[in-house]
């Protein structure tokens, strides 16, 4: 029975959960039962992730109502792979999240933050299982909302108006989302994105369906913090606690990002929305923007985390990149880099976070010789930054692989030289990091330093080492990515 | 032309949502901004009600005799919506007042000077 | 002096009935327009106007955190059981039509118990963002963020 009802169970369990972390006021209990319930969350995922390679789509009717009267949550390949995504890095940072927690946020605050964390992963879950297009703005809001408030728990008091600033943004990505969704409903009656795949490709005359599209790009790219829509990352991921930006870092924009992949080649799939407008040119220069600026951007930054956040543009803008060439090739890159970018930030922030955690600072400044002080975490911060360069053996080089082979395929090799020289750029920060880290002489630091603790090191290596595995043996996630591409393509999803 | 009173309630979105949306950008003061996203808001839900109207159609609750009601389903999105409204109007305002004790302002400007001195 | 003794009268006469009223919107969402939103915002409206001729600590006597709190959990909880309990009865989540013995009486228990569960919720909510805001003392003002 559970098998049958497990793409419901999946959202409930921290639904439910969630709350009950409010009435458990204390701290360390609190952080047991949300680690316990982001551990169940991971197998549900893998398991419909197994069940929808071997059996195909899996349809679960809410309240038992058919589609396209009820809602519905519809699992292909594409949804269950980012399932296992947001669950994996839930499950991940849980155990991270206690010692940083402890360190960052007020003690009488600490259920608070918890509450609002497994409602995150709450909404990003539902974001990605969910068959109507209206809720999936609900879950879209669930998961902005408790991010807002995770944000602003920061110590720094430039986290306040970073949070303040992504609410100004992202309620308007949102409300622009559901002026497109109002639109489509408009001309069409329907909200199951099933439905609106067959409805939507007869009417696409119609100027309404194209103010519909515009509206759902803009929005969906201010979610996922497209350039030049992404002014509210770098504050958001900078101040925010360690364990926050971990997990936003390596979720909330990939969710954002398989949004608009559904957008565009589900709802408008079958006419091949990306050739029929000159969308297509506009999404890869916008992802080439990115590229660039975020890249270029990075190397001026003196905080850590910051220049992080701006190569998390530039990332974005490869993801786009890939989703824009409308080619299987590309598709699948794109698809394969947001599993990829989750492993390698996830792992650059935990380090940092490490990094914070033993030294108070992530200033590039105060990082001097922090290479042999720490050396596990900095070793697993070269592996991310080596990830993110694109160096062959980590999972990083197999995206950008896919990427120049998918441009080379369309006969652009231009924009495969532009990617290698973003590529370029990439190594001049991770460089001037690793530095400062190895090269400089160390700091005196005045208090004796213990070794990282394990609840640290431990969730960090296993991202670090997921990207070296999967940047050696790609084949599950190019298997997975190759199929959702293909099935994406082949019209309607 | 013709159409033209049929149309008033989809100009009055038009004009809100830029209304909104001029307010959120050109005002510096952070509780301004927060008012300009609700008539920003606002004219989404207008948006979805002036469809749900059925000409000569009533309130959608069942009642013996009548024949034509309006479409239901885009007032409970409206609803929906208008909570979701609530919550970032609540969470917004929450941080304003957290910033006005951080800063000791609630001025754009102001804060950003603040800011690049740290 | 006498506008007090007017407003204390007249709120203390007043705030029975806008409960009431409340509760009334409440169970009578199915035939007429109301339901579980509207009704949390009156029911909290009538704490709020409490709060607002009394005082904050007064509602805080008649509702203290921990209950408010306790109600919100309570709200959410219920809501999401009642969509559990139609898995555990056999049909899918928040399918109401086995939750009673006829397909009508099941959809009315179950949009009943969900209603419930959202006003609870709401009104527990409003009532939370209100007594924050309004109740923060002027000490706190500089408890914040002060050096950093």
């Amino acid at each position: 029975m559970i098998a049958q009802h497990l793409p419901i169970l999946q959202i409930v369990l921290p639904l439910m959960a969630a709350p009950v972390c409010m009435v458990i006021r204390h701290p360390h209990v609190v952080w047991i039962w949300a680690t316990l319930i982001a551990f169940l969350c991971l197998p549900m995922s893998i398991a419909l992730l197994m069940q929808v390679m071997a059996e195909g789509v899996i349809v679960y009717e809410l309240g038992g109502w058919a589609a396209p009267w009820g809602i519905e949550y519809r699992i292909d390949k594409l949804n269950a792979f980012v399932l296992v995504i947001v669950t994996a890095i839930g499950a991940v940072v849980m155990p991270y999240a206690k010692r940083t927690v402890d360190a960052e946020i007020p003690m009488s605050r600490v259920y608070l933050f918890y509450t609002m964390l497994l409602l995150c992963e709450t909404g990003l879950l539902g974001i990605a299982i969910t068959g109507d297009a209206f809720n999936l703005f609900v879950f879209l809001e669930i998961s902005s909302l408790s991010s807002y408030v995770l944000i602003s728990l920061g110590k720094d008091r430039r986290c306040l108006t970073a949070a303040y600033r992504y609410l100004i943004m992202g309620t308007i990505g949102a409300t622009f989302y559901i002026i497109g969704v109002g639109l489509m409903y408009m001309v069409t009656g329907t909200l199951n994105i099933a439905d609106l795949a067959i409805l939507v490709p007869e009417m696409v005359e119609s100027r309404t369906i194209h103010a519909a599209l515009a509206f759902l790009t803009v929005g969906l790219a201010l979610k996922a913090a497209l350039f030049p829509l992404h002014m509210w990352l770098p504050n958001a991921y900078a101040y925010a606690p360690s364990a926050v930006t971990v997990f936003l870092a390596a979720t909330a924009t990939k969710v954002a990002i398989y949004a608009f992949i559904r957008v565009v080649f589900t709802i408008f799939g079958d006419i091949d929305i990306l050739a029929a407008l000159p969308i297509r040119y506009l999404l890869m220069g916008l992802a080439i923007a990115a590229m660039f600026a975020g890249s270029a951007v990075a190397i001026y930054q003196n905080n850590a985390k910051r220049l992080l956040a701006y190569s998390s543009v530039a990332q974005i803008g490869y993801m786009i990149l890939g989703i824009s060439m409308d080619s299987v090739t590309g598709v699948t890159a794109g698809i394969v880099h947001l599993f990829n970018h989750a492993l390698m930030k996830g792992a650059l922030f935990m380090a940092l976070g490490a990094i914070m955690l033993q030294t108070g600072s992530v200033d590039l400044r105060d990082m001097r010789g922090i290479g042999h002080r720490m050396p596990l975490t900095m070793a697993a911060f070269v592996v991310g930054g080596l990830s993110l360069i694109g160096v062959p053996l980590t999972a990083g080089f197999v995206s950008k692989w896919y990427l120049i082979q998918a441009a080379l395929e369309a006969g652009w090799w231009p924009l495969a030289v532009l990617i290698v020289f973003s590529s370029l750029l990439a190594v001049i920060y991770i460089w001037r990091i690793v530095e400062i880290a190895y090269l400089q002489p160390n700091l005196e630091m005045p208090k004796a330093r213990e070794p990282e603790p394990m609840s640290l090191l431990i969730p960090m290596w296993v991202l670090a080492g997921a990207t070296i595995y999967f940047g050696v043996d790609a084949t599950t996630t190019l298997g997975i990515a190759g199929l959702a591409a293909q099935a994406l393509l082949a019209g309607g999803g | 032309m013709e159409q033209f009173p049929g149309l008033v309630p989809y100009w009055a979105i038009i004009v809100l949502m830029m209304m909104g949306l001029y307010i959120v950008i050109a005002h510096g003061n952070l509780i301004k901004k927060i008012v300009g996203l609700n008539v920003f808001q606002v004219s989404v839900f207008l948006l979805y009600i002036t469809m749900a109207k059925v000409e000569g159609g009533t309130a959608p609750i069942l009642a013996e005799g009548i024949k034509l009601y309006s479409n239901p389903l885009p007032h409970v999105l409206i609803l929906t919506a208008i909570v979701v409204g609530v919550a970032t109007t609540a969470l917004g305002l929450a941080l304003v007042v957290r910033i006005h004790n951080a800063y000791g302002t609630i001025e754009d400007e102001e804060i950003d000077k603040l800011e690049d001195q740290t | 002096m006498k506008q007090k003794i007017i407003l204390r009268v007249i709120s203390k006469f007043l705030i029975p009935y806008i409960l009431l009223f409340a509760l009334y919107v409440q169970w009578h969402g199915d035939f007429g327009p109301g339901g579980g939103f509207q009704a949390g915002v009156i029911f909290a409206a009538g704490f709020i106007l409490y709060a607002m001729i009394f005082g904050v600590a007064a509602v805080r006597e008649v509702l203290p955190a921990a209950a408010t709190r306790v109600l919100l959990v309570i709200g959410v909880l219920l809501y999401t059981g009642v969509g559990v309990a139609g898995i555990l009865l056999g049909g899918n989540f928040l399918d109401y039509n086995v939750l009673a013995d006829t397909r009508t009486g099941g959809q009315h228990v179950g949009i009943v118990l969900v209603e419930f569960g959202v006003g609870i919720t709401v009104a527990a909510s409003v009532i939370t963002i209100f007594c924050t805001f309004a109740g923060r003392r002027p000490e706190e003002y500089k408890e914040d963020y002060g050096e950093n």
